[in-house]
């Protein structure tokens, strides 16, 4: 059914159709919509025979996420940003017992400096733990992905990260088609536990593990990322076979035939891109772009073959590997190994800046003119940063960086004209 | 396999044999049919107190749930003698997940079969927390508390060896005032832990008013044996609290585990008393009272106070912490005494 709703609340009806068994989550912005829409969905018995828990932290929410599933129940957990990092932790330990269970992150900057708003930085500092870990590029899409995440876990045993960007999806109303249960139902079936604590056949979980088998363990958990790699488009062949869309997949392209110069990003802001892709086209030029649903599994395969005939490629990436770069970059670059083409970097709108389509006109044009740096800040203000560093070179007590930083600017990036 | 002597009574104790019990009042471990929960085979030290305490009860427990228990286990070293890959100890469903996080796996486990049940899935099954002081005070504090003001339904055991033994021997907040361990020797002027520091976790229960709270000693097993069966019987948030003497941690010789056990019960040390709702409903009283230092000479971690000049104002100290643990739980039987 089609309908006008909120990106948080699309998501929780997505997740009441997988009928949860236990829900357990920690308010944070801005995950919370999603939690609180499944909380009314569940007190209202829209969603029938699950346990909603309010638990005291994000460690705690992953520990009953672990318990639950590991005793069989389909289980479903939110966070975004601190929180992620609160339960870290437990995001190994997840995976590492290999419990299906579904999370959806709702993509935040990590403080400090604290900040609400969107960037990648929470998901991409999980990227080795062990979780599979979809990036949704529309509202449509989140809730589909959702769908698909339930199936793709208990598949292959592992937990599944559903990323979407805070704010600008969570807290966005859009146009979305909203499936029927008996759709849902039939792509998502019961969930079967590999393992599970039960009196009846009695097993222990989580034992020690020493050097005689650890290795074979981790490798294990690495191949079972790479058979989500060959599940994952069939799921999305399956998904359109009940539901009629295109959605998930490990990768997503546009106008890559030809493209000259392929811009590879993840997130909503491919939206922002393909718009700007489209004016660069009317205007002759051979652009492109390839979107990373599947960010892991990485799909090496698919961003090589993206490339192969392309003479540059601008990665675009919300997130900052402090001290070298990027953090995305880094895996197209191990896609890209042995073809000769350039490759560029862009950090941008981190902490929730703006990325336009005026900055991104610019920023292609000047990596088609062959201008552009290995490394680049999307519209950093190299006033306020070069001030500071005078700064910090002249004074030695120069005080809180973020806090001086933010008085050069004045009063407008505070909001209070 | 060398010749050990088999002692069939205990003398200068205040056990029972069983045999002149009526079938029903007999313990769990004397029973046949027990499901000898941690099966022999383990890894512990020789004497280990905790593997006692864990033995029995949950023992205990899984006769009240009529086999039907699924246990969640934190870090330390119950969880490492038991489960050496690809060994286990175990004979019940049982995870570990991590150091501090025992309480909510319990409660995710709570919450799935409440599911299940609601669904017809499963019959009904009850869930056991357990960890050490280490896992259950410190670390695993956060978790502990949110699962006991919500009133989950699980009985979380604590095995108070008085310091994170698994890891070598380190100061928790459950190791007691004057006992030196690895990590109190390089803060302040003793060798021993600081007096005033600390928590008693068992207190802190009750102040969440949970339906049942106990503590226990692996000296009288048929008092455990009892506060186990008791709280199977309840339903919500149920903590016992057991002390378990480490004949390694401690510096105790193997044999004195029991005995220990006992003397921390007979001075006061270790009050030993159930409370429902918050409010303290029985204690355990003092057959013999003893002075603290039986109970302090006995082990290692103490010998700095029993130096060529004893350390008589800490002692005294401890003595009266001992003497104030009497009066607040009402320790010693009036008309006895
Ligand atoms: C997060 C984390 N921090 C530290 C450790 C190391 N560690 C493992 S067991 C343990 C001590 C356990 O002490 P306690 O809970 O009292 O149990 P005991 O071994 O004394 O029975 C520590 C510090 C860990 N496993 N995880
Ligand atoms: S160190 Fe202490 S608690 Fe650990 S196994 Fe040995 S006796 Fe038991
Ligand atoms: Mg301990």
């Amino acid at each position: 059914m089609l309908k006008q709703t909120e990106g948080s609340h699309a998501v929780a009806e997505a997740v009441g159709l997988c009928r949860p068994e236990v829900i357990c989550a920690y308010p944070i912005s801005p995950q919370t919509h999603i939690v609180e829409g499944l909380g009314e969905m569940v007190k209202a018995g829209e969603i029938q025979d699950c346990e909603f828990i309010n638990v005291e932290s994000e460690f705690a929410a992953m520990s009953v996420a672990i318990g639950s599933s590991a005793t069989g129940a389909r289980t479903y957990t939110a966070t975004a940003s601190q929180g992620l990092l609160f339960m870290a932790e437990a995001v190994y330990n997840a995976s590492g017992l290999g419990l299906p269970i579904v999370m959806t992150v709702a993509n935040r900057a990590i403080g400090a400096p604290i900040n609400i708003w969107n960037d990648h930085t929470d998901a991409l500092s999980q990227r080795d733990s062990g979780w599979i870990q979809l990036f949704a590029e529309t509202n449509q899409e989140a809730l589909d992905l959702h769908i698909q995440a339930f199936k793709l876990a208990e598949e292959v045993s592992l937990p599944v990260m559903v990323c979407m960007d805070g704010f600008i999806l969570t807290h966005a109303y859009e146009r979305v088609d909203v499936p029927t249960q008996e759709q849902v139902d039939a792509f998502l079936p019961p969930y079967e536990p590999r393992q599970v604590l039960d009196p009846t056949d009695p097993v222990s979980i989580g034992a020690m593990v020493g050097p005689e088998a650890f290795s074979e363990v981790r490798y294990l958990a690495h191949a079972k990322q790479m058979q989500a790699l060959e599940l994952i488009p069939r799921l999305a062949e399956q998904f359109k076979a009940v539901f009629g869309r295109d959605s998930g997949g490990l990768t997503h392209s546009y106008l890559l035939d030809d493209a000259e110069t392929v811009v590879v990003a993840m997130g909503s802001v491919l939206g922002t891109i393909k718009d700007t892709v489209d004016e660069m086209r009317a205007a002759g030029e051979k652009i492109g772009v390839l979107g990373i649903t599947s960010y892991r599994p990485f799909p090496l395969d698919n961003v090589r073959a993206a490339l192969q005939n392309a003479q540059r490629v601008v990665v675009l990436e919300k997130s900052l590997a402090v001290g070298i770069g990027g953090v995305l970059s880094t895996d197209v670059r191990m896609a890209m190994s042995g073809l000769q083409l350039h490759g560029h970097t862009v950090v941008a709108g981190l902490g929730g800046r703006a990325i336009t389509r005026k900055s991104l006109r610019a920023l292609f044009a000047k990596a088609v003119r062959g201008e552009l740096g290995h490394l680049t800040f999307l519209d950093l203000d190299w006033n306020v940063v070069n001030k500071q560093l005078e700064r910090e070179r002249t004074t030695r007590r120069s005080g809180p960086a973020a806090e001086s930083m933010l008085r050069d600017i004045g009063v407008i990036a505070t909001g209070i004209v | 396999m060398s010749f050990q002597p088999v002692h069939f009574y205990q003398t200068g104790t205040f056990t029972v044999g069983n045999r002149l019990l009526a079938q029903e009042e007999r313990s769990v471990q004397a029973n046949m049919e027990r499901t000898n929960s941690l099966n022999s085979g383990h890894r512990a030290c020789q004497g280990c107190g905790e593997a006692l305490g864990a033995r029995y009860a949950i023992d205990a427990a899984m006769k009240a749930a009529s086999g039907r228990l699924i246990a969640a286990n934190a870090t330390g070293c119950l969880e490492v003698f038991s489960t050496p890959y690809p060994e286990t100890s175990w004979q019940i469903p049982w995870i570990h997940s991590l150091f501090g996080n025992t309480a909510a796996v319990a409660t995710g486990i709570a919450a799935a079969i409440k599911v299940k049940r609601h669904k017809g899935q499963m019959g009904d099954v009850r869930v056991v927390a357990q960890g050490g002081d280490g896992g259950t005070t410190d670390i695993g504090f956060g978790c502990l508390s949110g699962m006991f003001e919500r009133n989950d339904d699980v009985l979380y055991i604590c095995y108070d060896n008085g310091g994170y033994m698994n890891t070598g021997v380190q100061r928790s907040s459950a190791t007691p005032p004057a006992a030196r361990t690895a990590t109190t020797m390089p803060v302040g002027p003793e060798p021993g832990n600081a007096f005033g520091q600390g928590k008693f976790v068992p207190a802190i229960a009750m102040a969440h008013e949970i339906p049942y709270v106990a503590t226990a000693t692996v000296a009288d097993l048929r008092d455990l044996e009892y506060k186990v069966t008791k709280a199977m019987g309840m339903r919500g948030a149920r903590y016992i609290h057991i002390l378990v003497p480490c004949p390694l941690g401690w510096g105790a010789a193997s044999e004195d585990t029991i005995k220990l056990a006992r003397l921390a019960k007979e001075t006061g040390i270790f009050p030993v008393f159930e409370a429902e709702g918050g409010e303290l409903t029985s204690s355990l009283k003092i057959r013999r009272q003893q002075p603290v230092e039986e109970y302090l000479k006995l082990q290692k971690r103490y010998a700095h106070l029993f130096g060529k000049t004893p350390a008589v104002a800490t002692i005294a100290r401890l003595q009266a912490a001992a003497d104030k643990n009497i009066r607040k739980y009402g320790l010693l039987d009036q008309e006895a005494n």
